[in-house]
Order: structure tokens, then sequence, then C-alpha cells
């Protein structure tokens, strides 16, 4: 018995230290599954696209030359490029600025309406279980088409929604809007249910008015949920494809292209996989700056607000 | 009662995996793989009625050559089968045998994704240079090489719906519709057609919408006709001949702002436009001609009206290619061009699907003359207007997509012909700068 009590106490120090330095090997045993995966289907790929993006490789692997920047110079030097950065930046902004608020909207509605609940919660949420596919056959089959599409013949107007460069963008982020925003909805409802109620009582009883009691009480203790979605949206809208290329293709005339489309048509229907990867590059670094100002701006909020 | 047949695991499984594999290949299978037939793995794009007549020729084969099996795969037309044969062929482990599109010929690199033809092969099997028309032998070949066999041409027709255009006195006294020459001569029928019509635009084609082509491919006939080129003869400098294509754009512009043309219609509208009788006439592909037949149109076709000088049309080809094989079966090369040549040998048989047979004396064969409409406009073989040999050029290529992207608001007067053009030249000229994907030297 002495002994095996005996035996850990003496390897104790040195294990202590490892655990302090966050290395043990135990860890390393439990976390080497992950880590394998996570090296062979993210780090390496990475790293290969990298390389791809400085070559001039095509489809096919072949024709694999070194050319160091010569993609990146071409890109940057290529309207089309930035034309449909600036598309992606549009869809962004247009996109993320209602899908925050009316996911925000949408919950307080629900969260207050007392009955069948589950209706409500049901409607808003619906769309966002439907796939890109079915959603873009949706609307760009029976709700834009000019002449029998549902909006303009309930209207009886003939606005050419998909096909006209001044109304194509926000007919996209129309579609956008009514398939994704159940998911920023049910985020603001669980953290919604998530506030005590005798915070409310406790103002109630104070005379605080219905609008007080959102503006000093609801919207700041949804900060940090506010915060997560701004956060998730901006990155998704970054990230915009299927619904552009099953609805417009990137047309009228590029107004709807964006930047992973152009990474697309220049991959696959060019064959140029190494400039599509530079391309790919350019908007992988332009996601990793805006989270890093998200990240710092969040960071400063929480710490003026604690 | 009788107890359920006794399955076994293996045989479900087997049985499971056949039908998987059944309905991957489009159920296509005609009958299974004997231990002796010799194998032809074959991938094609061709869908719709397309697809069910290349299906019966696939059977017809299997029939009179028992010892050969043709595994029939179809894949989605357009880019994703090109990036596919780009793809399986650079790896070495390709089909024996793949339906390609001559346009597309100079963009996939052909000697590092495709293997030459064998020209003796060929001749063994039946078929030499002076059984095809001769511009698309010619470009079947790069370099000197052939790395096709040609099987059709689908040139850019006028379909015209018979019982509108008898009401609107267009229709000679054999029933068929009066050709019209020039700009003006074209103008004047469009316009009798739409009184007839009740001033509804007679003309569709697919001027807007998804990726479109049509545009460029109406621009295409129409520039051709006027004797324009696009590109310099080493293909290296834009050739446009400013006059020429803007007066062709005008004049597209023109069927719009007069009401001749529904410049609102995409590709499914304007088809189904004319399939409906809201239209007289179609510019379409010839492709259509089963589909018409089908739904009982009163339709008949003829070649592209002559608008401005010759009868050129927009065309490009189905062809034959061998993807790059590291190690090819000579038993299974011997049974790919017997197949290849029952194929093309039979030309008569695809032409049903509308397509302008290739194959020579398939023109002269009383089965194909009997066809209606399909052999009236056969003439155009000699006259079609094939994209220039660049690697961004052919069906579904970066260069039809960008000029229909460039035209189509011409067609609609949201753009003036000279915004179009200078679009179009803007985009030809950043294909021109950009690399070949498939440089020369890989060959």
């Amino acid at each position: 018995m002495t002994t095996t009590v005996a035996a850990p106490a003496a390897a104790a120090p040195v294990t202590e230290a490892k655990v302090r330095r966050g290395w043990t090997q135990h860890g390393m045993l439990f976390v080497a599954p992950f880590l394998l995966i996570y090296v062979a289907f993210l780090v390496w790929p990475v790293l290969l696209g990298l390389r791809m993006s400085l070559s001039s490789v095509n489809v096919a692997g072949t024709n694999n030359h070194f050319i160091g920047f010569g993609n990146y110079a071409e890109a940057f030097s290529d309207p089309l490029m930035w034309h449909s950065l600036w598309n992606t930046v549009v869809f962004t902004v247009l996109s993320t600025i209602p899908l925050v608020l009316l996911g925000l909207v949408f919950a307080l509605l629900v969260h207050n309406l007392r009955f069948v609940q589950w209706l409500w919660r049901l409607s808003f949420f619906g769309p966002f279980l439907l796939p890109s596919a079915v959603v873009s056959i949706l609307w760009l089959q029976m709700i834009y088409p000019p002449g029998y599409g549902l909006i303009n013949g309930t209207l009886g107007t003939d606005v050419p929604w998909l096909t006209d460069t001044s109304t194509a963008m926000l007919s996209v982020v129309l579609t956008t809007v009514w398939w994704t925003v159940g998911f920023n909805f049910l985020l603001y409802l669980a953290a919604l249910q998530s506030i005590p109620q005798h915070l409310y009582e406790a103002a109630a009883i104070d005379g605080a008015s219905a609008w007080q009691r959102l503006r000093s009480i609801t919207l700041p203790l949804l900060g940090r949920t506010t915060a997560l979605i701004v956060v998730l949206q901006l990155l998704a809208s970054l990230k915009v494809f299927d619904q552009i290329y099953l609805m417009t293709a990137g047309g009228p005339e590029n107004s709807t292209r964006s930047i992973i489309e152009y990474a697309y048509d220049m991959g696959f229907t060019g064959y140029r996989t190494g400039y599509a990867s530079a391309v790919s590059y350019i908007l992988f670094v332009l996601i990793v700056i805006v989270s890093l100002v998200q990240l710092r701006l969040f960071r400063k909020r929480a710490e003026v607000s604690s | 009662m009788q107890d359920p047949p006794d399955i076994s695991r293996r045989l479900l499984l087997g049985g499971t995996l056949a039908l998987a594999g059944a309905a991957a290949a489009g159920c296509a299978i005609p009958m299974g793989l004997g231990s002796s037939q010799t194998r032809v793995k074959y991938w094609h794009f061709l869908g719709a009625s397309d697809g069910i007549i290349m299906n019966k020729m696939v059977q017809a084969f299997a029939k009179d050559n028992p010892e050969i099996f043709v595994e029939e795969n179809v894949l989605a037309w357009g880019e994703p089968f090109y990036t596919k044969i780009a793809m399986a062929g650079s790896g070495g482990r390709s089909p024996d045998l793949a339906t390609f599109h001559l346009a597309r010929l100079a963009g996939i690199g052909a000697g590092a994704t495709l293997d030459p033809i064998n020209v003796k092969l060929l001749e063994e099997n039946g078929l030499t240079a002076a059984d095809f028309s001769p511009p698309i032998w010619e470009r079947a070949h790069i370099d000197g090489v052939l790395y096709a066999i040609p099987f059709d041409a689908h040139p850019m027709v006028l379909y015209y719906n018979t019982e509108i255009c008898g009401r609107a006195g267009l229709l000679g006294p054999d029933g068929k519709l009066k050709p019209t020459n020039g700009v003006d001569e074209l103008m004047a029928a469009l316009r009798r057609t739409k009184d007839a019509m009740g001033g509804k635009p007679p003309l569709a084609f697919d001027a807007l919408g998804l990726g479109t082509v049509g545009p460029w491919r109406v621009w295409w006939t129409l520039y051709a006709q006027s004797g324009g080129a696009l590109l310099s003869a080493d293909n290296t400098k834009i050739a446009i001949d400013d006059a020429k294509a803007l007066e062709v754009l005008r004049f597209m512009q023109q069927l719009g702002k007069d009401g001749l043309l529904d410049w609102r219609t995409d590709y499914g509208a304007s088809v189904a436009n004319f399939t409906n009788g809201q239209a007289a006439f179609l510019w379409n592909g010839d492709w259509e001609t089963t589909g018409l037949k089908e739904r009982k149109t009163p339709f008949s076709m003829t070649r592209f009206p002559s608008v401005f000088g010759t009868g050129a049309a927009q065309a490009d080809c189905h062809s034959f290619v061998l993807p790059h094989q590291r190690n090819r079966d000579p038993e299974v090369e011997r049974a790919t061009y017997r197949f290849i040549a029952y194929l093309v040998k039979n030309s008569a048989d695809w032409a049903v699907a509308g397509h302008v047979p290739a194959y020579l004396p398939a023109l002269k064969e009383p089965d194909y003359l009997k066809l209606e409409p399909q052999s009236e406009y056969r003439s155009v073989i000699t006259e079609v207007a094939l994209d220039p040999q660049v690697w961004f050029a052919g069906s579904a290529s970066r260069l039809w997509i960008e000029f229909g992207q460039a035209f189509s608001p011409v067609i609609g007067g949201q753009h003036t012909p000279e915004e179009g053009l200078a679009t179009a030249k803007a985009a030809l000229n950043r294909l021109l700068s950009a690399p070949n994907p498939f440089p020369d030297q890989e060959r």
C-alpha cells in the first residue's frame, strides 16, 4: 500500500508542471484523433490551396508551374473581380441589417404573443428548413417571374425582378431574408426566454413603461446574442453563393455576381484552378479581417460594460 | 401459406447495387455484362429526347454485337461535363469513349486529356476523311492530329408555325415558308405575321435569362453572314468589324423595339410560346424538333434566313473523343471503334433528334431524306459558323455566356448597341489576356 501511494507523490511535481502548461500525454492521446482529422482536412488543404494559388494549375491538375503572385496580380487588375467583391459587400450590408433587425422584431412579437406560440415559431422558422435549391426554384419559378409570377400577378405589375440590373440584387436579398431570418429569430427567442421574469416585475412595480422595459432591460441583456448574431450573419452573407448561382447565375450584367461565384466561374467554367484559388484566398483574407475587427469591437464593449 | 423466398444478404446487396448502378446510368443498361463480353465505358451528356434516341441506338448496337457491352453513362450537360472529362482524362483512368462538342476541343488540352484518334482503326471500320463534311472534319484536328470523330452539326434553324404563317400568307404553294432575303424582306414578313396574330410579337428566341447564350447564337449567326470575324487569324487579337457588329446589334434591337420579338422571354418561355402558338417563329438550335413533334405543334423548320449576306448559321457539332487512358486495352479499343463506326454510319437514326449528320453518305440516304422536317435544312452543313479555335469557346463556354450577357440588354433596349459591343469586347479582351489553362507545350 505504501509504495503505491509513494510513487505518484514522487512524480507529482513533474505532472503538475506539465498540467499547468496544458500538456499531458493522456491529453494528447485524447486530442490526437481530432487533431489528425483537423490537420488532414483543414490545415493541409489550406496550405495546398495556398500553393495552388501561386501556380498556374488547371482543373485537370496539369500545367502546374509556380508563378508567384501572378494570379493575385491578375485578380487585382481584373475589374470583374472588384465588381464581384463590391457586389458581395453590397449583399452583406443589405442582408445583414434586415436579418438582424427582423430576427429581433419577430422574436419580440412571438415572445409576447402568448397563444399558439408553436404556430408563430413554425411560420418564422419554417423557411430556414428548406434547402437552398428549393427556395431558389420557388422564388425563381413561382414568385418572381414577370407576367405570371405571384408578386407581379397579384399586384398587376410587370417588374423584371431578377432580370434587371436595378432590381436583381434587391430581389436576391429579399429571398435570402425570407429564407434565413428564422435562424436569427430562433437565437433571439432563446435569449429572450432566458431573461429572468422578475426583472420585468420589479421594473413594472417602479412604473416603467413597456418601451422603457424594452430599452433598459431587454435590449442590453440581448447584447451578447446580438454580437453573436451579427458575426454569424456577416460571415454567412460574405459567403453567399447558392441562391445567387441558382437564381441569376451572377447576371444580369454581373450585377449579382458574388466573389464566390466569380471564383467558381474561373475555376470550373474557365478551368483555371490556380487562379480560382487565388480569388478564394482574397475572400479568405477579407473574412479574417472582418472577424478580427468584430472581435476587437465586441471585446471593447464587453470591457466597458463590465 | 408460402414462405417468403429466402434471400441471402449477399444477393440482396448485389441486387441493390445493381439497381443503384442502373439508376446512376440513367437506367440505360440494355443487358447484363456477361463474362465473355468486352465492356466499353461510354460517357455522354445527351438528355431528354436526344438521350432517348441515343439509348435506342446503343440497344440496337447491342443486339447486333452481343460480344460487346456498352456501358452507357449519362451525365449533366455543360460545364460540369467538361470539368469531369478534363479530370478523368488527366488521371488516365477515364471512360473508353465520350461525346464532346467540337468547339470545345481547343480548350481542353487535347494532348493531355484526350488521346488522338487511331486513323487506321477508323479506316478498318470503314470511315475515312472523305465521309465527313470538310469544314467539320477539319475542326476535329488540332495541329494536324485528329482528336475527334464528328457525329453531327446542330445549327441555328428557323422553326415556323405553319398555321399562323399560312394565315399571314407566307407559305408557298408547296406549303413551305417562302424564303426571305435581307433585312427588309424579313421585317416585312414579320410585320405581316404580327398583323395576322393581332399585334403579338411573332418571333421568339431566348433573349434573356440565367446564363443565356441565345443573344450570342443569334448575333454570331448574323455577324458571320455579313462576313465578320471575331479574332485575328492567329487567334491572339480582337478582329471584330465594329460597323458590321453594330449593324447586327441595331437590327436585333429593332426587332424588340418594333414589337416583332418578345425580348422578355428566356429559353423556356421562348420555346413554350412557340409550342403554344403564341409565337409564329422560333430561332433556336435544331434539338427542339422531337419535343415540338410530341406536343403536336403545327410546325415546320428551315434554314436560318439569310439576312446580312450569306446563309451562315451558328453551329456546334457533337463528336466522339477518347479521353486519355494510360493503358488502353487493345480489345476494348477495337470494340470502341466498332461502336463509333456503328453510330456514325447510322446517323440517319440520330438525325431524328433534329441534328444534321456530319457523315455525308447519311445525307443522301432515303431514310434521312424521308425525315420531315429534319432534312429541310441539311444544306446548311457547308455553311456552319463555328466558334474560333480558342480555349474559351464552344458550347456553354465563357465566351458564349459573356457575349450572351453583353447582348441581352441590347435586345431589350436597356443598353445601346455601342455599349453592348464595348462590354463584349472588354470580356473578350479579358479572356484573351488570361492564360490558356491547357497550354500547347503540354501536348
